[in-house]
C-alpha cells in the first residue's frame, strides 16, 4: 500500500503548539505544530462527544509523552499514537505528516 | 512463516496488530482475507454511523498496519476453501495461498427467523456499514413516498435489537420492537428491570411488543409500505424491517475443511484457542471455546492476544471470559453482571426498585445470604465498579444498603473489601496487590497504579475503586498545580508578579518542567493577563488560552460557539435589542435570555464569530466575557428611579460596578448583584459579589454562589456609602485574584482563608478594610491599572488581520463550514442534531 501525502498548508500557518483543521475530502483532520516544531495529524473528532473539535484543545506533554486534551472534556491523548490517556479503551486515528519546502503534508487516505 | 487471517473484523484486526507487536524478530508474514470492501471498523459503533459519524472514523486500522511487504490486506476476497492437507487457502478471487499457521476470525451472521415476507424490498439485517447504507436509503426513499411519521419495525429486543431501534430513530423513524420473550433483554436483564427500561424508553418514541413474534410480512396494498402483522394479531404498518434477532457463528469454512463444530454451531477450540487441526486457530464469534460462543468483542479479543502469543511460542490461556456488561441503551444505564438473573439453584434476590426515581437495583445471594453471586443495575450504574468485585465473595454488608441510593451507608466502597478481591477483573489485580503498590512505590495518583499493575487500564470501571483505596491508604493529596509545576496557583502568581515572568516558556523553564498541560496553560494565561494587560491572544498567550478564550465564545457539545454580549446591568436600549434580534436572525442562531439578565446567542460556528461581532460592534456591544474565568455580569433591579420600594439607584451602581471590573481575569468566574431594597430583588445573596441598598447607603455581601452547591453570601460591610463600597470590592477581587486557588470561587476561597481561629470573614475584613497586611494600596493600584488599561477583546480582534485569521473553519478551507455540523428545528428556533459519542466500549452483542 503505497502511502498518500496531500499538501494541507504552510508550516508557517500553524502557531507554535496550537492545532488548526484541515480537511481532506470528507476526513476532518486536526493538526499540532508541537515545541519542538514536529508536526502531529490526528483525527479531528473527539471520541467522546462526536464533536469535531480535537484541532482546538490544549496541546502539551504528560511524562515523556506529547499530549493533546480535548476542549470538551479535557480527555488526554497521546499525539504520536492517538491514545487517549485517561481512557485505556479509545484511541483516535494519527495519520503521518510531512513537511517539505515549508509546505505541511499529511496522508489521511 | 506465513500467518494467513480470514476474516478483518474488529477481532481479527486485533490479532494481526496484536501479533505484529509480538513477533519483534519478524517471523511472521501476514496475509489477511476481508470479504468486505472496507478494512476493520467498530461495529459497536455502527449506530454512531446514524449520529452523522463518517465511516473513516469507524476505521480500526493503526495506522501503518499494512504499509509493510510483511503485513498485506486483501479485501473484497472472501475466503472459499481450505485445504488442511496442503496448507492453503483458496479464495474468490482465484488466489491460492499456503500457510504454516491459520487463523479464522470469520465472526458470525445475523439470524432471521423464517417469517413469511423477509426477502421483501425494505427488509433488512444490521450488521455491515453496507446494511447500514441500505437502511438508510430505505428510509430516505420512505421520506419521500410517507405522508406523516416514518416507522420502523425491529425484530428481536436483546442488546442488537435496541442499537438497530437507537438507529432507526437516529433516522427519524417510529420505531416498534418486537421481542419474543415476555421482556426486553432477556438474556441479561430481570423482568423488573426490563419493564423499567420498557418505560424509559417508550418514552422517547419506541413502541415495544414482547411476548409475541412476526408472523408474517407483506407489501401494503396502496403504498410502498409493509404490513408486518404479529402473533398477537397486530398489524403494523412500516417503512421498512430491520431484523436483529442474534447473530450465529461462520463456521461454514471450517465445517467443510473438515475441522471440529460445536453442536449448536461454532469452530471448537482448546484453551489455546486451536481448532482441531493444531495449525489452525479460531477465534471470536466463530469460535467455540469450552462450549459457548462469545457474542461480545470482549472475549474476542481475549482470544485474538492468546493466539498472538502462542504464535510467537508462548503459553497464553482462554478461560471462561466475564460477561458482565455495562452499557448505555439508548441512553439508559443498564448493568449486569454475575448471576444477574438469580438462575443458581436457591438463589435470593434483594431488589430497590425506585419508579420516581426510574431507577431498579437488584443483588442476587446465595441461599445462606452470605455470598454475592451476581447483580443488575437499571437507570444508574454507578455500583456497577464496587458490586462487580464483589461476586464470589462474602457479603461485606447488608445487601440492602449497598444497593441504597448515595447518602445512605454504602458498605460496598474499596474499604468493605477483603484484600483478595478482584478490583480490576480486566486484569485480574486484587485490592490486596494494588495496596501494596501503592504503599512499595509511593504511588500517589491513578495513573501511577494504572502503570504499577495494570489495573484499570482495561474496561476503566475500576477507577473509582481505585481512587479510594488511595485516599484509603492516606495519600496526602499534593498541592502541586499539575506535573509541570509544584506550586500552587497563587504561589505562581507571585512568582509571575515578583520575578516579572511576561510568557510561559520563561515561567516553565526556571520554575517547572515539560511543556505544560490544559490545567497550568490556563492558569497561567490568566495570571499573565491579570498582571501585564496584554491582549489575551498576543504572541505565546495565545497557544495557552483554552478554546473558550481563544475563540472569545463559549464552546458548546457540537463545537459550535455561544456569543453573549455585554450588557451591563441588564439595562439594554430598544434599538440594541433590535440589533441583537436582526443578527440571531440572520445568523440563524438559537437565542436565549440567560439567568444573568443577557441574551445568548447559540450556534455560532468558528469562521461566522468575526462577522457577527462585527455587528455587534459596530452597534456598541462589546464582549461579554462569558467565556472566560473574569467578571460575567452584574445583575440589577430596577432600583429606585422605577420601583416603589427602592431605596437607591441599583442600576447605576450596578453598570458603574460592571463596567469597572469587565474583563478582569480571575481563578474562576465572578458573578455579582446589586439590590435597590432589602426585598433583594437581583438575588445579590447568590453572588460572589452582593451588594444590597439600605437607608443609609449599602450593605456588602461576599462568597455567595448558585451551581452545584449554592452558598448564600456573608455581609462583609454595613451601611457604608458608594465610595467606600467600590475601594473595598476592588481589594476583594484583586486579593482573590492573587490568592485563590485554580478554579476555587470566592466561597471556598473565604473559607479557606481561616486561621488561628480566626473565620475567613473577619481575617478578609482585617486584610480589607484596615489593610493588616500592608498590601491595600498594592491592591488599589493594581485595580487602577486594570481600569485603565481596560479595552474591548472584540474590537481589538476585529481591527487586527493576525488574529482575525485564526476564526477559519479548515486551514486549508478557510470558508468551508464544518460538514459535521447541522441542526433541525425546534420551537421556531435551531437546535443541534445531537452527535454521540462514538462508542468504543466493548460491550454490546453482536
Amino acid at each position: 500500500m503505497t502511502t498518500l501525502f496531500t499538501v494541507v498548508c504552510r508550516y508557517d500557518d500553524l502557531l507554535p503548539e496550537r492545532g488548526a483543521a484541515a480537511l481532506l475530502g470528507t476526513r476532518q483532520v486536526a493538526l499540532f505544530r508541537t515545541f519542538d516544531g514536529t508536526v502531529h495529524a490526528i483525527a479531528n473528532r473527539d471520541p467522546f462527544t462526536g464533536a469535531n473539535v480535537l484541532s482546538r484543545g490544549i496541546v502539551g506533554n504528560r511524562g515523556d509523552r506529547t499530549t493533546l486534551a480535548s476542549p470538551l472534556h479535557k480527555q488526554v491523548f497521546d499525539l504520536s499514537t492517538g491514545a487517549c490517556l485517561d481512557d485505556p479503551e479509545v484511541v483516535v486515528p494519527v495519520y503521518p505528516t510531512r513537511v517539505r519546502d515549508g509546505l505541511v503534508e499529511v496522508a489521511a487516505g | 512463516m506465513d500467518l494467513v487471517v480470514v476474516g478483518n473484523g474488529m477481532v481479527g484486526q486485533r490479532l494481526v496488530e496484536a501479533v505484529r507487536e509480538r513477533d519483534r524478530e519478524g517471523r511472521w508474514r501476514v496475509t489477511v482475507f476481508g470479504e468486505e470492501p472496507r478494512r476493520a471498523y467498530d461495529r459497536v459503533a455502527l449506530s454512531s454511523y446514524f449520529d452523522g459519524v463518517p465511516a473513516a472514523d469507524l476505521d480500526l486500522v493503526a495506522a501503518g498496519c499494512y504499509d509493510g511487504a510483511d503485513c498485506v490486506l486483501h479485501l473484497d476476497e472472501p475466503v472459499t476453501r481450505i485445504d488442511l492437507t496442503e496448507h492453503s487457502v483458496s479464495t474468490g478471487a482465484g488466489r491460492t495461498v499456503r500457510y504454516d499457521a491459520l487463523v479464522l476470525a470469520t465472526g458470525s451472521y445475523p439470524f432471521v427467523p423464517p417469517v413469511p415476507g423477509r426477502d421483501l424490498p425494505g427488509c433488512f439485517v444490521y450488521r455491515t456499514l453496507d446494511d447500514l447504507d441500505a437502511i438508510r436509503d430505505a428510509a430516505d426513499h420512505a421520506a419521500g413516498q410517507t405522508r406523516g411519521r416514518r416507522a420502523g419495525l425491529v425484530v428481536g429486543g436483546g442488546l442488537l435489537g435496541l442499537e438497530a431501534a437507537r438507529a432507526l430513530r437516529l433516522l427519524g423513524l417510529s420505531p416498534h420492537v418486537v421481542e419474543l420473550a415476555p421482556r426486553l433483554m432477556p438474556l441479561q436483564v430481570d423482568e423488573a428491570g426490563a419493564g423499567l427500561l420498557r418505560e424509559m424508553i417508550e418514552e422517547l418514541d419506541v413502541t415495544v411488543h414482547t411476548g409475541t413474534s412476526v408472523a408474517s410480512i407483506q407489501p401494503a396494498a396502496d403504498s410502498p409500505r409493509l404490513i408486518a402483522t404479529l402473533a398477537s394479531g397486530v398489524e403494523l404498518d412500516v417503512d421498512l424491517v430491520v431484523f436483529s434477532a442474534g447473530v450465529r457463528p461462520r463456521d461454514q469454512l471450517a465445517r467443510e475443511a473438515g475441522l471440529a463444530v460445536g453442536e449448536r454451531g461454532g469452530v471448537v477450540v482448546d484453551d489455546g484457542c486451536r481448532t482441531s487441526d493444531p495449525d489452525v486457530y479460531a477465534v471470536g464469534e466463530c469460535a467455540c471455546a469450552g462450549g459457548r460462543v462469545y457474542g461480545l468483542v470482549a472475549p474476542g479479543y481475549a482470544m485474538a492476544e492468546v493466539v498472538a502469543d502462542r504464535l510467537v511460542g508462548g503459553r497464553a490461556t482462554f478461560t471462561a471470559a466475564d460477561t458482565s456488561t455495562k452499557l448505555k441503551l439508548m441512553g439508559v444505564d443498564v448493568a449486569s453482571f454475575g448471576d444477574a438473573l438469580g438462575t443458581s439453584p436457591g438463589a435470593l434476590a434483594v431488589t430497590l426498585h425506585n419508579p420516581v426515581a426510574h431507577t431498579y437495583a437488584k443483588l442476587v445471594v446465595s441461599d445462606d445470604a452470605k455470598t454475592l453471586l451476581g447483580g443488575l443495575l437499571v437507570g444508574d450504574a454507578s455500583r456497577y465498579a464496587s458490586l462487580r468485585p464483589l461476586v464470589g465473595r462474602p457479603l461485606p454488608g447488608d445487601p440492602v444498603a449497598m444497593i441504597a441510593p448515595a447518602g445512605a451507608d454504602a458498605g460496598s466502597g474499596a474499604g468493605a473489601l477483603p484484600g483478595e478481591a478482584q478490583v480490576c477483573s480486566c486484569h485480574a489485580v486484587t485490592k490486596g496487590a494494588i495496596a501494596a503498590a501503592i504503599s512499595e512505590h509511593g504511588l500517589c495518583d491513578v495513573a501511577g497504579v494504572k502503570e504499577c499493575t495494570r489495573a484499570g487500564t482495561g474496561c476503566g470501571s475500576c477507577v473509582p475503586l481505585l481512587k479510594s483505596l488511595l485516599a484509603d491508604s492516606g495519600v496526602a493529596l499534593s498541592t502541586a498545580l499539575c506535573e509541570h509545576f509544584d506550586h500552587t496557583r497563587a504561589e505562581l502568581f507571585e512568582i509571575v508578579r515578583a520575578g516579572g515572568i511576561g510568557t510561559f516558556t520563561e515561567l516553565v523553564q526556571a520554575h517547572g518542567r515539560g511543556r505544560g498541560c490544559d490545567i497550568c496553560k490556563p492558569v497561567v494565561a490568566s495570571i499573565l493577563a491579570s498582571l501585564e494587560h496584554g491582549h489575551i491572544l498576543d504572541g505565546e498567550q495565545a497557544a495557552l488560552q483554552d478554546t473558550n478564550d481563544h475563540f472569545l465564545a463559549n464552546i458548546q457539545r457540537n463545537g459550535t460557539y455561544s456569543v453573549v454580549p455585554r450588557i451591563p446591568g441588564g439595562e439594554v436600549t430598544p434599538d440594541k435589542l433590535v440589533v441583537l434580534g436582526e443578527v440571531a436572525r440572520d445568523f440563524g442562531l438559537y437565542t436565549k435570555i440567560t439567568g444573568a439578565q443577557r441574551i445568548d446567542l447559540l450556534g455560532a460556528r468558528v469562521e461566522q464569530l468575526p462577522a457577527i461581532w462585527r455587528r455587534l460592534v459596530d452597534a456598541g456591544f462589546e464582549s461579554g466575557h462569558a467565556y472566560g474565568k473574569a467578571l460575567r455580569t452584574v445583575k440589577s433591579c430596577v432600583g429606585s428611579t422605577w420601583c416603589r420600594y427602592g431605596v437607591q439607584d441599583s442600576v447605576s451602581l450596578a453598570i458603574e460596578l460592571e463596567l469597572r471590573y469587565r474583563g478582569i481575569r480571575s481563578p474562576h468566574k465572578i458573578k455579582a448583584g446589586v439590590s435597590g431594597c432589602a426585598r433583594e430583588c437581583a438575588e445579590a445573596q447568590s453572588k460572589d459579589v452582593g451588594v444590597i441598598a439600605t437607608e443609609n447607603g449599602w450593605n456588602l455581601y461576599v462568597g455567595g454562589n448558585g451551581g452545584f452547591r449554592p452558598r448564600h453570601a456573608d455581609l462583609l460591610l454595613a451601611d457604608v456609602d458608594t465610595a467606600t463600597l467600590v475601594t473595598t470590592v476592588d481589594r476583594f477581587i484583586m486579593f482573590y485574584v492573587r490568592t485563590a486557588d485554580r478554579l476555587q470561587r470566592t466561597a471556598a476561597w473565604v473559607e479557606s482563608l481561616s486561621r488561628d481561629g480566626v473565620d475567613g470573614l473577619a481575617y478578609l475584613r482585617s486584610v480589607l478594610v484596615d489593610d493588616s497586611l500592608g498590601i491595600a494600596a498594592e491592591l488599589d493600584a493594581a485595580m487602577a491599572r486594570h481600569v485603565d488599561c481596560y479595552t474591548d477583546e472584540w474590537a481589538e480582534v476585529l481591527a487586527d488581520p493576525r488574529r482575525l485569521s485564526r476564526f477559519v473553519s479548515f486551514v486549508n478551507a478557510p470558508d468551508t463550514p464544518d460538514p459535521s455540523i447541522t441542526f433541525v428545528s425546534e420551537r421556531g428556533q435551531p437546535r443541534p442534531v445531537s452527535v454521540g459519542p462514538v462508542p468504543v466500549a466493548l460491550e454490546v452483542l453482536r
